[in-house]
């Protein structure tokens, strides 16, 4: 889309400033009550008064322009590059008129970078409510720039907002504020000349932040750091002595401006909810409630669709197969791509539902009280309170989950978070393990109301989790941290949750699922396919040989058993095959034979591979009573050496193990090093994951056998 | 005498910080020297602690409440 003229949101985290971005494209987009939720860089298109149109860019929520976290270092990133794509014509500074001085300390930063300045003063509706009155000319006035009120989610002012954007002129008019230069001036006369700009701010911040900047040449960023050793920059004391001098300018400009004369009037609701859902006794207990139902909504709500996606796809298949003409391209497009893409599928409604709920607990601010009630706990182990979030998400899935890891600000929570997530049971572990306790753990109910069977699947929930946590502790001594780790947090009052924005949560949540897992998963699906039906020829044309020898003997009704025998034994004598006779010796130990093995390699990129290999193992025809099937037939498998059941108890609970604590999930290998930005994550990852699933699965099973 | 020492309910003004790297933060946010602040309530573990600060809420823990002078 073409644009005459970019615009920059910006402002503190919980000023609405994600609500006008939507208000203002149209665009409907995520927003939450839950601080820094706006990681992604968000861009959307508006129409201004004059019929020009306008790229409008929602840069992340921050206190200042001195980064804590990675999303926030994106802000100054965007304003300082003049060549960067969204370097804006127009600041639009969102603040909060509820807070004005703590939300004018952004504005007064980014004024000095010498942009031109438009601020949208925002929840002006409330601020009435609670007798603070402000001097909307005054402040004008008294800034140099146009200051306009709006009420974000009551939708008013943005015409004037629009109006306002659309009369900026591209020379900035705000009057100068603070003079910095009085702070450290040789160092930022030097670094002005280095960087050849006339902006004092800029060459200061430049001063501050040069080391994470990427704007910077690896010339330059030597320069600077000549310039700051030599005048002894002492960072935390500049910037201290920066914020009060800003703080103290604020105070004159403030000064009769806002009249407040109801500060305390709006934390009496808020008050009440959080004597009660922060309280020392009912504060965890009503979590738990709430984790309990969501993960019951997310089984039982998500059930009924996940059926009709699961019938959809058997029917395409079966529909293809009848109608397409019969040849490899068509199996390989019906077994290897549309199975595989039903792999992902039938997860959405799952990730939906807890995607819509993971939202509202944002949205209304009750997020920001777990990671409060729950911080003193994680710390012990290495996390923080703000590492529950993405955890809790893990149960879903990774993937999403280990992105929402990017508000965390310390680098050692963060990498620990990531870490650790995918230890956390995901859906695609439920088949596998559903699969194989409904095999080996008997329908009994416990004390006459607990079914066995699910409290074993509990268990294998909570080992996850108590595996995560333990494995946190540990990286707690073996990680450095780069800085100390703080949690300094707003907690912001309770609001109702906006219903738009949870059903766009749940829309972009499950097509980023889709997207990023299908893209792994189809590619994996492909090879996999190949793999299985592909073997040496020598062996292929023996097997078809024989089996011709056979049916010419038989009659028709005993031809389809036949025909599954055939394929079973070309299975066995595949690539996959023969790599899972390959692997056989080191998985014994595990109560593992060449077929488990087989579904452990087809497992590697996706875990949920494991139904449809051992379905296709076991030779099983597709239908309704598939999964009752398999389960007939792996019960009914023998070992071919000793004759006894393969699944025994051990073998499972063995298998189970592996499943819970491999890293078998191509799509999560591939966000943490997107979110890492390095290798030796994920690589670290997937070989400590690896080595907990085969020394569990030994230990269990040599116990248990 | 720190914020860490006072009890849900109680209030101080802020006169000044024994850690420079976290004042920065914690000026960022509003906890300047001279601002009133109110402890609202522990988290149910005791840490961290909700105080209330330039009109609005933050929590922080005890640790970085030490850091915090207060009058």
């Amino acid at each position: 889309m073409g644009r005459d003229i970019k615009i920059a949101l910006v402002g503190n985290p919980n000023t609405g400033k994600s609500t006008l971005f939507n208000l203002l494209t149209g665009l409907n987009q995520k927003i939450g009550n839950f601080p820094g939720i706006t990681v992604d860089k968000k861009v959307g298109y508006c129409k201004l008064n004059n019929g020009k149109q306008a790229e409008v860019v929602d840069l992340p929520g921050t206190y200042s322009l001195y980064p804590k976290s990675r999303d926030e270092s994106i802000v100054f990133q965007v304003l300082a590059n003049k060549d960067n794509s969204s370097y804006p014509d127009v600041v639009v500074l969102v603040v909060d008129a509820t807070n004005l001085r703590r939300n004018l300390l952004l504005y007064s930063q980014v004024a000095d970078l010498k942009l031109p300045v438009v601020l949208a003063l925002n929840m002006t509706d409330m601020a009435k409510k609670e007798g603070i009155e402000i001097d909307v000319d005054k402040l004008s006035e008294r800034l140099g720039i146009q200051v306009v009120s709006i009420s974000a989610r009551s939708n008013s002012g943005l015409a004037q907002l629009k109006e306002a954007i659309a009369h900026t002129t591209a020379i900035p008019t705000q009057v100068a504020g603070t003079d910095v230069h009085v702070l450290v001036p040789e160092a930022i006369d030097e670094a002005k000349s280095l960087l050849k700009t006339d902006n004092n701010y800029f060459a200061l911040q430049v001063l501050h932040q040069y080391e994470t900047l990427d704007i910077l040449s690896a010339d330059v960023k030597a320069g600077v750091g000549t310039i700051k050793k030599e005048h002894h920059f002492e960072s935390s004391k500049l910037q201290a002595a920066e914020t009060i001098a800003r703080y103290r300018y604020l105070g004159t400009v403030l000064t009769g401006i806002v009249k407040d004369t109801g500060a305390a009037k709006k934390f009496v609701f808020s008050d009440k909810i959080d004597a009660v859902l922060t309280n020392k006794f009912w504060g965890f207990i009503i979590f738990i409630g709430i984790l309990f139902f969501i993960f019951n909504s997310i089984f039982s709500w998500s059930s009924y669709p996940m059926e009709l996606i699961e019938y959809a796809f058997v029917w395409l298949t079966e529909y293809g197969h009848q109608h397409l003409p019969e040849g490899l391209l068509t199996n390989l497009f019906l077994d290897g791509i549309v199975a595989g893409l039903g792999g992902v599928v039938i997860f959405i409604p799952q990730i939906a539902i807890l995607f819509a709920f993971i939202s509202i607990l944002e949205d209304t601010g009750y997020m920001a009280r777990v990671t409060f009630m729950m911080d003193k706990i994680m710390r012990k182990f290495g996390l923080s309170g703000k590492s529950v979030v993405p955890m809790i998400g893990s149960l879903a899935c990774a993937v999403p989950s280990i992105m929402s890891a990017r508000n965390i600000e310390s680098w050692k929570d963060r990498i620990i978070t990531i870490m650790v997530s995918p230890l956390v049971s995901c859906s695609a572990r439920l088949p596998v393990y559903t699969l194989l306790i409904g095999l080996v753990v008997p329908e009994k109910m416990v004390w006459g109301f607990l079914n066995l069977q699910g409290l074993t699947l509990m268990g294998m929930y909570l080992i996850s989790i108590v595996a995560a946590v333990l494995v946190a502790f540990v990286m707690n001594f073996l990680i450095k941290a780069k800085e100390k780790s703080y949690f300094i947090m707003e907690l912001p009052v309770y609001r109702m949750p906006r219903w738009s924005n949870v059903a766009y949560t749940m829309y972009e949540k499950s097509k980023t699922f889709v997207v990023e897992a299908g893209k792994v998963i189809i590619a994996i699906s492909i090879i996999l396919w190949v793999m299985a039906t592909y073997g040496p020829s020598d062996r292929f044309v023996e097997i078809d040989k024989k089996y011709e020898a056979i049916e010419a003997q038989k009659d028709s009704v005993q031809v389809s058993t036949l025909e599954r025998d055939r394929a079973a034994e070309k299975l066995e004598n595949s690539y996959a095959g023969i790599l899972g006779h390959a692997i056989e010796p080191a998985i014994k130990p595990l109560g593992f034979d060449w077929k488990i093995g087989i579904a452990l390699i087809t497992s590697f990129a996706a875990r949920e591979a494991f139904v449809g290999t051992m379905a296709t193992i076991y030779s099983v025809d597709g239908g309704d009573e598939e999964v009752a099937t398999i389960r007939n037939k792996m019960r009914n498998a023998k070992n071919a050496d000793t004759g006894l059941p393969v699944f025994t108890f051990a073998t499972a609970f063995s298998l189970m193990l592996f499943y819970a604590f491999a890293m078998q999930c191509m799509s999560t290998v591939a966000v943490v090093y997107r979110e890492t930005k390095s290798w030796r994550w994920p690589v670290t990852q997937l070989v400590y994951m690896t080595a907990l699933a085969y020394m569990a699965s030994l230990i269990a099973y040599q116990l248990l056998k | 005498m720190k914020l860490s020492q006072l009890k849900p309910g109680e209030q101080g003004t802020i006169v000044a910080f024994t850690d420079l790297e976290m004042s920065v933060k914690l000026m960022e946010m509003g906890c300047l020297p001279g601002e009133i602040v109110e402890v609202e309530r522990f988290a149910p573990l005791g840490c961290p602690i909700a105080i209330r600060v330039a009109g609005y809420q933050l929590c922080l823990r005890k640790s970085e409440a030490s850091v915090i002078i207060i009058q």
